[in-house]
């Protein structure tokens, strides 16, 4: 087997981040691929060849019936036993925006105590009603087992989104999510670094600040925001000021959300 | 079997949808809305049994945060119920999807008789209010009767009588019968042939079709057809869409005598050739760089030795006058079709928008019968582009609104689209593109029906209260990624040898076109894909139904093509063949409905013979303000809707989707100012960029169209150089859009608009020449009147001048706000007393004479000395400003940097006398206002020792601009009130 990190991106039927994203992996040292929907699905054995799997965002067939609906149920229908196999096998899964949707939908997140294809939680429509597209910051939980945020503090990202509002089925769940430290990152206040429930830090009125969970083996991992968005360091808005300020990081900081899976599936996968 | 499946919000979720329409019905039309909670219906009519039924509803619903109920639900109480759901044939892209997701349910896909529809339902608590309102509700706020049916329900009669079935299957009527048409008629008869069928030809034109089949009656070739002397309908629709103004520019080719108010007359054969591309064609030997321009759907200029990049930008008037939702959706998704179809096929990068619309405030009582509220319109233009470019994955590089009254009439919708093609495919450049004899007629995309029909025509005419109602359509942005999706792949494995859209006049003029390129072709419309039965063959000819793309396919790709598209769900027919016949040739099955030579379909019109009068106006001059008073007009310039932020609206557009953002629409520490132009990166992570900017003023026309062309060009020109431009590799895009300016009984002052039109081109020769500048392609929209309620609103005449540039470095770029305390704030360029058609000026009710001009040779002066300092990292920001001159751009440069100033009027460089309100308020093109670093002073000043400049003053600590002359204090504008204000106007709508 070669020595890259291989890593399977799904396209097609209106998804839209799969340039972007193939950057990312491929700046992270990874060899990606991009491949429709229809051709995984006509070919699924080639899962195997994969080590990261990523569910990347857009509108998959217009966000109708609800964000990710349409799409989590033809991959439900289509190639269950598959994906839960890939997991099984101890590979990574990264959601984005509409991917993360759509792991909820099809329940790969949470899936507390292994119970995949339930969903239990969801991204509602925003409470303001509408799409938006504006910087957060986010911080990242250095509890929680998530290979995707390991070293991350704070991280200003992008959310682009009109259904990214966090919700779980009861309290139990998000107690749980709580306790086992599967909420990964947080929409926090840029001054304080505090978890928010304030419009615009928290975009959406997510349950408590969510922004972005892993199941507990830290390996599916699932975000509004999109670190695919932030590779280079003047994507920031305030790349100028950082400059004059001498703080200008060297690359994007979501950056570091590939850079971590591929190095964890160097170690463990290849 | 019927199903009838209602999704809806569990109780303990927010119903945004529905707290939107109780924040909207307060707002806008102050009814005592309680509650509103809505719900998705889904009308499955299937043969499925009750379970699968059930599974269906199941998967549909997201068991979270959503409920289902199969049949009915009565749990909800409400006084109204209203419904909403598509009239017939109306594209429903829920119910496409839902066709979709039922096949991944039940295994197999929907058989034709099948059928699913989506309604939408809003059950209303408000006891108080009367039915009247609740559809007034419903009509004005909720659905457009034009497309949509709305269903009004009090409770007791849902009670008693249920809920009615959405079932709006199209009927079809009449047969697919061929009409002929006698033209051997009088003139007037004539004329009542081209109005009564909307094909918006002339006497001129008409009699030339006359004369046409007149001398082919006898031709062989078309008697062996089973043709006659007279026209079939469908001839007539095509050569009706061909030559429309629309797709003809009859205007901008016109033969016009001009008269300048000096008496002197000169003959210009062709505003297009003798201004515009003369000036392209001059500034093409000078440079290396253009690749394709005005031969393509868009202009095509070279990136670097990987790319080249396409750049359009449409216009979408008249369909969103009647359907802005419907109408601005199909705008941009549209116009992603133009670099989609340009050369082999651009990957599309980069929308932009711009709205010229009347004021959102317009009393309800100003609206003449028959338009629609301005401020509907703006809601529903806004949501058709922001759901059209979303869904489509392209990020906006910038957007902007214009609001003036005239703009009740008609508003204006540009659409703008910037795409990177492939420098070479295989062996080929890959703007380049051809058709053999034998070649298949493709299509591919979306299905025809009546959508659309005469979009063409119409659009080439006023809109007046018969307006036809098909001719708006709804555009489905998923159908287009998938189609979009696929053609770059299919070009990629070089599967066709050309390919175009479909857009404006349907088959009729996008096979018209290609076959141009080979001498003929040979379709037969019964094999076209139909949405339902019932189109005659030349509504199937000229539907300008959306999504859709046209190709030329060499046999031998033809089984990849179709095996690729099968894969991708994308629907693809082969129409027939090009040829080398010299006619246009469409058949029916075997029936022949249209045999016209193509020379004749493309040139035999009459080329129309103008004459325009220039008259120089003249407006009364304003009382100027007193220097006292411009702390408050300062404050209340920077409220009115031109200047005001517009963030809210434009933050529901995605502009960071790609990866590709370095100059965002918005900027400043709290990233609420607008941009002068904006910057991305060609590709992730590269360090070349592409500028993106506009320029558009239309008050300036009230007093010389010269004037306004010369000062857009500039704008958008200096706001490259702004934000770290470069002269040298920048090209440009006109969208001229006119009232009629074609005298007539109708028009009594088309000679002087004509004239305007003539003076435009004049300045736009002169000064794309001047900043070699060229225009790379453009688009003319020339009918831009209303008359509805027995009233003719014109709008001003409008040129949205855009620019696009290559960057180097994106590593240089600046933004407008001040970035440090302490440092040094120069203004650059002169101002002089230039107010006319200025912002102050309309805040005053006046229009003034003295319109800002432009000195080209002092200006590239100014641009190259500029490009030099933020090149060699001198500059901390820089801002150019444009309306409300100095005084707006002191204001965005402190408020973005969240920090004060302190500016010495006097030393502000100037020509001639102006007192403090005329020098902050004046509109004086060419200037900059930057910020540096006390360390860089003599090396900027260096730099600018042939340029008019000025250190004015400091950033500072205050958390306000003061304004200085010389030693006397002026005035104090506290940044506070200032950032209020700004945000205040649009911040609830």
């Amino acid at each position: 087997m070669s020595d890259t990190v291989r890593v399977l991106i799904i396209t097609g039927f209106g998804l839209n981040c799969e340039v972007e994203t193939a950057a990312a992996f491929r700046a992270a040292g990874a060899s990606p691929r991009q491949v429709h929907l229809n051709d995984l699905i006509a070919n699924s054995d080639q899962l195997r060849d994969y080590q990261i799997l990523a569910f990347i965002g857009g509108f998959s067939f217009g966000d109708h019936l609800g964000a990710g609906t349409v799409f989590a149920n033809r991959l439900k229908h289509n190639i269950r036993e598959e994906l839960h196999q890939f997991i099984k096998d101890g590979k990574l899964v990264i959601g984005i925006c509409n991917g993360f949707q759509t792991l909820t939908r099809l329940g790969l997140l949470p899936a507390i105590d292994g119970e995949y294809f339930v969903p239990r939680t969801a991204l509602a429509p925003n409470d303001q009603g509408v799409f938006r597209d504006a910087w957060v910051t986010l911080g990242a939980n250095p509890e929680s087992p998530c290979i995707f945020t390991r070293g991350i503090d704070l991280l200003p990202l992008p959310v682009r989104h009109g259904e990214g509002k966090f919700v779980t089925s009861d309290k139990e769940l998000l107690a749980a999510l709580e306790e086992r430290q599967l909420v990964a990152l947080r929409y926090v206040d840029p001054e304080t670094g505090q978890a928010t429930q304030e419009y615009p830090y928290n975009p959406n009125g997510s349950e408590n600040a969510i922004a972005g969970i892993c199941d507990e083996t830290g390996r599916v991992f699932g975000l509004m925001p999109h670190p695919e968005a932030y590779l280079s360091p003047y994507n920031h808005p305030h790349w100028q000021r950082q400059m004059i300020n001498g703080v200008l990081p060297e690359e994007g900081l979501g950056q570091k959300i590939f850079r971590n899976a591929v190095a964890y599936a160097e170690k463990t996968l290849i | 079997m019927h199903y009838r499946i209602e999704v809806a919000p569990l109780p303990n979720q927010v119903d945004a949808r529905g707290k939107a329409v109780v924040h909207q019905a307060e707002t806008f039309l102050g009814t005592g809305i309680r509650q509103v909670t809505t719900r998705d219906v889904y009308s499955l009519f299937a043969d499925i049994n009750d379970e699968q039924a059930e599974r269906i509803a199941a998967e549909f619903t997201n068991p979270v945060i959503q409920q289902y109920a199969m049949g009915s639900s009565s749990t909800y109480s409400f006084d109204w119920l209203i419904m909403v759901g598509y009239l017939p044939g109306v594209t429903d892209n829920v119910a496409r999807t839902a066709h979709d997701a039922i096949r991944d349910i039940i295994g197999r896909p929907l058989r034709p008789h099948e059928a699913v529809f989506s309604s939408v339902e809003y059950l209303v608590s408000a006891p108080a209010v009367k039915r009247q309102e609740i559809e007034r509700i419903a009509e004005e706020l909720l659905a457009n009767r034009l497309i949509q049916s709305i269903d009004v329900r009090s409770a007791e009669d849902v009670a008693s009588n249920g809920i009615p079935v959405n079932r709006p299957e199209f009927v079809a009527v009449g047969e697919c019968a061929i009409e002929t048409i006698d033209l051997d008629v009088t003139d007037g008869a004539l004329q009542r042939i081209s109005d009564s069928r909307t094909l918006a030809l002339s006497l001129g034109e008409m009699k030339a079709i006359q004369g046409y089949f007149l001398e082919v009656a006898s031709d062989p070739g078309r008697i062996a057809l089973g043709l006659g002397a007279q026209p079939t309908d469908a001839e007539l629709e095509a050569i009706a869409q061909t030559w429309s103004e629309h797709c003809k520019h009859k205007i901008f080719d016109a033969i016009i005598d001009y008269e300048d108010d000096a008496g002197k007359q000169e003959r210009i054969d062709s505003c297009f050739k003798s201004f515009i591309r003369k000036s392209t064609e001059e500034i093409g030997k000078e440079i290396p760089w253009l690749r394709s321009v005005f031969v393509d759907n868009a202009g095509v200029i070279g990136f670097n030795d990987k790319v080249d990049l396409v750049y359009k930008v449409e216009t979408h008037n008249s369909p969103s006058a009647l359907d802005p939702y419907g109408g601005a959706m199909t705008g941009i998704v549209g116009v992603n079709r133009d670099p989609l179809g340009t050369g082999m096929g651009a990957n599309l990068l980069i929308n932009v928008w711009g709205y010229c619309l009347a004021s959102p405030f317009t009393g309800t009582d100003e609206v003449p019968e028959g338009l629609l509220h301005p401020r509907r319109i703006r809601d529903g233009v806004h949501q058709g582009v922001i759901e059209g470019g979303n869904q489509s994955g392209i990020p906006y590089g910038y957007g902007w609104e214009f609001f003036e009254p005239r703009y009740l009439g008609k508003p204006l919708v540009f659409c703008g689209t910037v795409g990177l093609l492939p420098r070479t495919l295989g062996d080929k450049p890959g703007h380049a593109k051809s058709i053999q004899p034998g070649d298949l007629i493709v299509m591919a995309g979306g299905r025809i029906g009546k959508d659309g029909i005469h979009g063409a025509t119409f659009s080439s005419e006023e809109l007046h209260a018969e307006s036809p109602a098909q001719a708006v359509q709804i555009g489905d942005p998923i159908t287009q990624k998938k189609l979009a999706d696929f053609t770059i792949e299919a070009r990629d494995k070089i599967l066709y040898r050309f390919i175009t859209d479909n857009g404006a006049g349907g088959l009729s003029s996008s096979i018209g076109e290609m076959a141009t390129q080979c001498g003929g072709c040979d379709l037969d419309l019964a094999k076209a894909p139909l949405k339902y039965q019932g189109l005659r063959p030349w509504e199937i000819l000229v539907s300008e139904s959306q999504e859709r793309m046209s190709y030329a396919v060499p046999p031998e790709c033809i089984a990849e093509f179709r095996a690729l598209a099968a894969r991708r769900e994308v629907e693809v027919t082969v129409l027939g063949t090009f040829t080398d016949s010299g006619y246009f040739h469409i058949r029916h099955g075997d029936a022949t409905v249209v045999y016209v030579k193509l020379d004749f379909l493309h040139d035999g019109y009459p080329r129309l013979q103008l004459k325009a009068k220039w008259q120089p106006p003249v407006h009364e001059e304003p009382e100027i303000p007193h220097e006292e008073d411009v702390d408050d007009l300062l404050r209340r310039m920077i409220g009115r809707l031109n200047v005001c932020s517009g963030e809210k609206k434009a933050r529901q557009y995605d502009h960071e989707v790609k990866g590709l953002s370095v100059i965002k629409p918005f900027v400043g520490v709290a990233n609420d100012v607008s941009s002068d132009a904006t910057l991305f990166m060609v590709e992730p992570l590269s360090k070349e960029g592409i500028i993106l900017s506009y320029g558009i003023q239309p008050r300036y026309s009230d007093i010389d169209t010269y004037h306004m062309t010369a000062s857009v060009i500039d704008l958008a020109l200096r706001r490259i150089i702004a934000v770290g431009g470069k002269l040298g590799h920048i090209a440009a895009l006109d969208n001229f859009c006119w009232p009629d300016p074609v005298q007539s009984e109708k028009t009594m002052d088309g000679e002087y608009k004509l004239a305007q039109l003539v003076r435009a081109n004049q300045a736009l020769y002169d000064y794309t020449r001047a900043f070699k500048l060229p225009c790379v392609s453009g688009k003319d929209s020339m009918k831009n009147d209303s008359t509805r309620g027995g009233r003719k609103i014109s709008i001003p005449p409008t040129l949205l001048f855009s620019a696009v540039a290559r960057m180097e470095d994106i590593t240089k770029a600046v933004t407008i706000e001040a970035k440090r305390v302490g440092d040094l704030v120069y203004v650059i360029g002169d101002t002089h007393r230039e107010l006319g058609g200025s912002e102050l000026f309309a805040m005053l009710g006046a229009v003034g004479n003295d319109v800002p001009r432009v000195n080209a040779a002092q200006a590239l002066i100014t641009y190259e000395a500029i490009s030099k300092a933020i090149e060699q990292g001198l500059c901390r920001s820089v801002h150019t400003p444009a309306l409300g001159g100095l005084a707006i751009g002191f204001a965005k440069v402190a408020m973005g940097g969240r920090l004060g100033m302190e500016i010495d009027l006097a030393a502000i460089p100037r020509q001639g006398e102006l007192e403090p309100v005329e020098l902050l308020f004046s509109e004086s093109n060419s200037r900059f206002i930057v910020t540096l670093s006390k360390v860089h002073k003599e090396a900027f000043e260096a730099l600018l020792n042939e340029v008019p400049h000025a250190c004015v003053g400091t950033t500072t600590y205050d958390n306000a601009i003061t304004f200085y002359d010389g030693d006397s204090l002026e005035t104090a504008v506290e940044l506070e009130d200032l950032i209020d204000a700004y945000k205040l106007t649009l911040s609830e709508l």
